[in-house]
């Protein structure tokens, strides 16, 4: 092989050589593990209301099952092995939330059960509760201007 | 207890709810594989686009359209959030964009926190093979 002169030659070559990033199928795998997640989801969903709970309650039983269940199998060292397969797919659920709390606690449970467990935890549900409960308050604030006439302040 | 089996395997709807739900994740694996975001701030754009959806009002009708294909994924909570704080305003007042929200999403945020701590105490910290 040649020696390579320049940056841009060397550029070429890399980008011969490395595999084109493989989008279509990581977009694939994230398609039907996402939707097979939800669809699980779903059929949770559907045995609530078959017995009877509104769909408030309903929507928040689906919830801490998948988060429960995530959280153990993120435990066990399962979800991660799904995760590096599937991508977004269990990282855009409620599954990848869970997953985000019990990585990085496990990771830095040396460090102690509060400051270590207790505190890492929130790496990334840090932020994800930071801004989605902001938003919600600003959603609520900015839809409480808009009706003002149908609502009485305090 | 009776359970109508039919219903809960109503293929329709399962179609719809996994359908909608790959449909999200491929928007997430689009920004995974094209953009430099890191996980952390793609959960966050998920969370804060379904609040900034479900206070529009769109986002419901990818609820009633999809079920859980749209709350299961990350911008259902964020929607989930922003419909409990518009209902907290209409039924409390300015208090209520406060407590709403995190009392629609409470479930979900009680138990994130029980089961990540009981499920990060119960793991195995695993040494990473090279």
């Amino acid at each position: 092989m040649e020696p390579l002169e320049s940056k841009q030659t060397y550029q070429e070559y890399v980008d011969k050589k490395s595999p084109n990033s493989p989008i279509l199928k990581n977009c694939f795998n994230a398609f039907w593990v996402g939707g097979l997640i939800c669809t699980i989801g779903q059929v949770i969903l559907n045995i609530c209301k078959e017995r009877g709970f509104d769909t408030q309650l309903s929507g928040t039983i689906v919830s801490i099952i998948l988060i429960g269940l995530s959280a153990f199998l993120t435990g066990l060292n399962v979800f991660n092995k799904i995760g590096k397969f599937a991508g977004a797919g269990s990282l855009i659920p409620i599954t990848g939330f869970a997953n985000s709390i019990v990585s990085p606690a496990m990771e830095y449970k040396s460090e102690g059960y509060v400051m270590g467990v207790g505190g890492k935890m929130f790496t990334v549900a840090g932020p994800v509760l930071v801004f989605g409960i902001s938003a919600s308050i600003i959603v609520g604030i900015i839809y409480l201007i808009f009706h003002t006439q149908s609502v009485t302040l305090v | 207890m009776d359970i109508n089996w039919a219903n809960v395997f109503d293929w329709m709807i399962l179609l719809k709810s996994f359908i909608t739900g790959g449909i999200i994740c491929i928007i997430g694996q689009i920004l995974i594989d094209k953009t430099k975001l890191t996980p952390a701030r793609i959960l966050v754009i998920f969370v804060t686009t379904g609040a900034i959806l479900g206070g529009l009002g769109i986002y419901q009708f990818l609820v009633d359209f999809a079920g859980a294909g749209a709350t299961v994924p990350l911008t259902g909570f964020g929607f989930n959030l922003a419909k409990g704080a518009i209902e907290g305003v209409e039924q409390y007042g300015l208090i209520g964009a406060f407590t709403g929200g995190v009392k629609a999403a409470a479930g979900g945020i009680a138990a994130a926190v029980f089961f990540g701590y009981i499920a990060s105490l119960i793991s195995k910290p695993k040494m990473k093979k090279q």
